[in-house]
């Protein structure tokens, strides 16, 4: 009896020095949707992991993890082994971060671009991607000889939706008579698919070709074709050195190094957060110069306004494709409606898939 | 939609160029199940043959030795299953889905430093004859030495199954493993032979994608191509001639459905994206319906163990 008791109390509290030697160090835990180096969305983030881990603070991260069931695991392994803030980088990650944050209240949770703050330990976090289409309109509208955009697209969310008309609406302005054509390939990574959405776009007479998927097989096409293109989430010049007029690029690791910072120090706080330009989180490449001096001026004052707000991608008067208006003159769009946007604005052709 | 001559061709040429992975590893694995075995690995010897071909051409930046090596990993793939399958007697479908998982999860560990680098450009053939001819052109001309050798292989396939020895032996196997055995044929040698070839064709198809189609690499990157192959050869009826055809028609569907969305046609696209799946499967049974001649062309041991008794 007594030495069952002793073996008991030595188990118990061989285990809590484990927990408390386990969480004695702060750790940062990150999920990724695809591989590190896909020179693109993962890329990214890892990008800002590599901030992070600058500071001196130690981070762990599981790559290409599909979103689904393996999410849960992983997310739940992460929290289980001790990690203190846990980045989940994918909009799929979005119910298995609320859950696992539910059983593990202690731990802090981050989860990009997602609606969902279920329990008071998980914030949400984006990027005003659009405000980077706006100026890749702008060019597009200027760049096109044959007036007609390629656009590929991968799932009809708000946040693909939101880029179209961005883009539109900016080309427009400069150009009256541009259309913009939309292959939906649903599929956010096909290399394949995707360079047959934009050559089936430049056979069409799309001397410009842009892409809401993370490959950077569409540029490597319009290099070939001849045509502009832009590159998506991370600089992808050197795929096609003369066909990329500039790229959006997503920069993470500001935001990832100010919450971090404030989990070690327990500052942390839940909040949803959703930086552009302004905040340095949407990035450009930077520009061509085949595109002229004069257009690269006029692209980077407008990047100026941007950010310091003078300017707005989604600025009055705004009409849907059938003519009704969206947003009324000398108004904007706030950010409610930018969120839930499921309509094209007027310009854009065809319809948005069911 | 513009119309004119030159732009079918153009049309034209691209489909045939996303045909060709499809009519590689189809005409291998026919070539496999034509002597009884069912390979269903398809999916991972593409891959590896994708990742081997691309890591070659980076390491060696020779795009010959690229192109063997993908063959060659191909058939070691294969040798794997040949020796489990046909030495160790293990079930065909079984070891064909692992040899899938085991390529693809293989193909990501050994991809892990090739991400993210630029493929080197694959030298085409006759680009100023593809200039030069309206129509004709874009269709003949200006394709990677590797498309032309696709188009030749299902009718070479036909010829060597139906005129050469060879051919009637292997056919000969796959009928009835037991009597060509009694005749003094090594069926376990054959079968090897037909799976190895099946390999290397399939590592070739892989590597079409990773050095002339988008060349760069990429996790997945066949993405499913492999699985699309082993259903031609089934609906094809074992036929080189009508896997060509199903090849086609599913390319062409695939680049048609795109140029449909650029136009702005009103058809829902996940109806469009279903459309190549649909339109290979109804136009190969239709064009296959003579059971007679179906009779005639399926192996009749497709996918069954055969062990000579001693």
């Amino acid at each position: 009896m007594y030495k069952l008791f002793l073996r008991s109390l030595i188990s118990v509290l061989f285990l809590l020095g484990l927990s408390l030697y386990a969480n004695a160090e702060f750790k940062v835990g990150f999920v990724y949707v695809g591989p590190t180096g896909d020179h693109g969305w993962t890329y990214q983030h890892h990008e800002g992991r590599n901030a992070v881990e600058a500071l001196g603070i130690k981070t762990t991260y599981v790559e290409s993890v599909p979103e689904g069931a393996d999410a849960e695991r992983v997310i739940r392994q992460l929290a289980q082994s001790g990690h203190d803030l846990i980045f989940t980088t994918s909009f799929g990650y979005m119910d298995p971060t609320n859950k696992v944050a539910k059983d593990f209240p202690n731990v802090k949770f981050e989860h990009a671009t997602g609606y969902k703050r279920e329990h008071s330990n998980v914030s949400t976090y984006s990027a005003r991607f659009y405000e980077g289409r706006t100026l890749l309109g702008h060019m597009a509208g200027k760049m096109t000889k044959t007036n007609t955009i390629g656009y590929i697209a991968s799932f009809p969310i708000p946040e693909v939706i939101r880029g179209i008309n961005a883009m539109t609406l900016a080309a427009q302005k400069v150009n009256p008579d541009i259309k913009t054509k939309i292959v939906w390939v649903f599929t956010w990574y096909d290399p394949g698919k995707e360079s047959e959405a934009a050559q089936a776009l430049i056979d069409q007479g799309a001397d410009i070709i842009m892409q809401h998927t993370d490959s950077t097989a569409p540029v490597q096409v319009a290099e070939k074709a001849g045509v502009w293109s832009f590159g998506q989430a991370s600089d992808m010049q050197r795929f096609a050195p003369k066909s990329i007029l500039t790229s959006i690029i997503d920069d993470w690791a500001p935001y990832y190094v100010e919450r971090s910072i404030a989990a070690r120090d327990g500052t942390w706080k839940q909040q949803d957060t959703w930086h552009g330009l302004k905040e340095g989180m949407v990035a450009m490449a930077p520009y061509n110069s085949a595109m002229g001096s004069d257009l690269i001026k006029e692209v980077e004052q407008l990047q100026k306004d941007l950010a310091s707000g003078k300017a707005h991608s989604f600025t009055g008067p705004i009409y849907d494709q059938k003519g009704n208006i969206l947003v009324a003159e000398g108004a904007v769009a706030d950010d409610g409606m930018l969120a839930g946007m499921n309509v094209y604005v007027k310009g854009v052709e065809g319809d948005i898939p069911q | 939609m513009s119309f004119d001559l030159n732009f079918i061709g153009i049309l034209i040429g691209a489909i045939m160029a996303s045909s060709v992975p499809l009519i590689l590893a189809a005409s291998g694995e026919l070539i496999t199940e034509r002597s009884g075995v069912l390979n269903l690995g398809v999916e991972g010897m593409m891959i590896i043959g994708a990742i081997s071909g691309f890591a070659l051409m980076v390491v060696t930046d020779n795009l010959f030795f690229a192109v063997v090596g993908s063959m060659l990993s191909g058939l070691i793939l294969s040798l794997i299953f040949g020796l489990l399958t046909q030495s160790l007697l293990t079930n065909h479908v079984a070891t064909g889905l692992a040899l899938t998982i085991f390529g693809i999860g293989m193909s990501a560990m050994i991809g892990k430093n090739f991400v993210g680098i630029p493929g080197k450009e694959f030298p085409l053939l006759f680009l100023n004859l593809k200039e030069s001819i309206p129509f004709l052109g874009p269709i003949f001309f200006g394709h990677s030495i590797i498309l032309y050798f696709a188009f030749g292989l299902p009718f070479l396939t036909n010829y060597f199954l139906k005129k050469t020895k060879t051919g009637l032996i292997i056919r000969a196997v796959g009928d009835s493993p037991t009597s060509a055995s009694n005749q003094g044929i090594n069926v376990t040698l054959v079968r090897y032979s037909c799976i190895l070839y099946g390999g290397a064709m399939c590592g070739l198809a892989g590597a079409y994608l990773s050095l002339i189609y988008t060349p760069q690499w990429i996790e997945n990157m066949t993405g499913g191509r492999g699985w699309i192959a082993l259903a031609l050869v089934v609906f094809a009826t074992w036929s080189p001639i009508k896997v060509l055809i199903g090849a086609l028609i599913f390319g062409g569907i695939t680049i048609l459905q795109l140029h449909m969305q650029a136009v702005g046609l009103r058809i829902p696209v996940q109806l469009l994206s279903a459309l190549p799946y649909i339109m290979t499967i109804i136009v190969l049974v239709v064009i296959s319906r003579d059971s007679r001649k179906i009779k005639l062309n399926t192996p009749t041991s497709l996918g069954q163990i055969f062990y000579k008794e001693k």
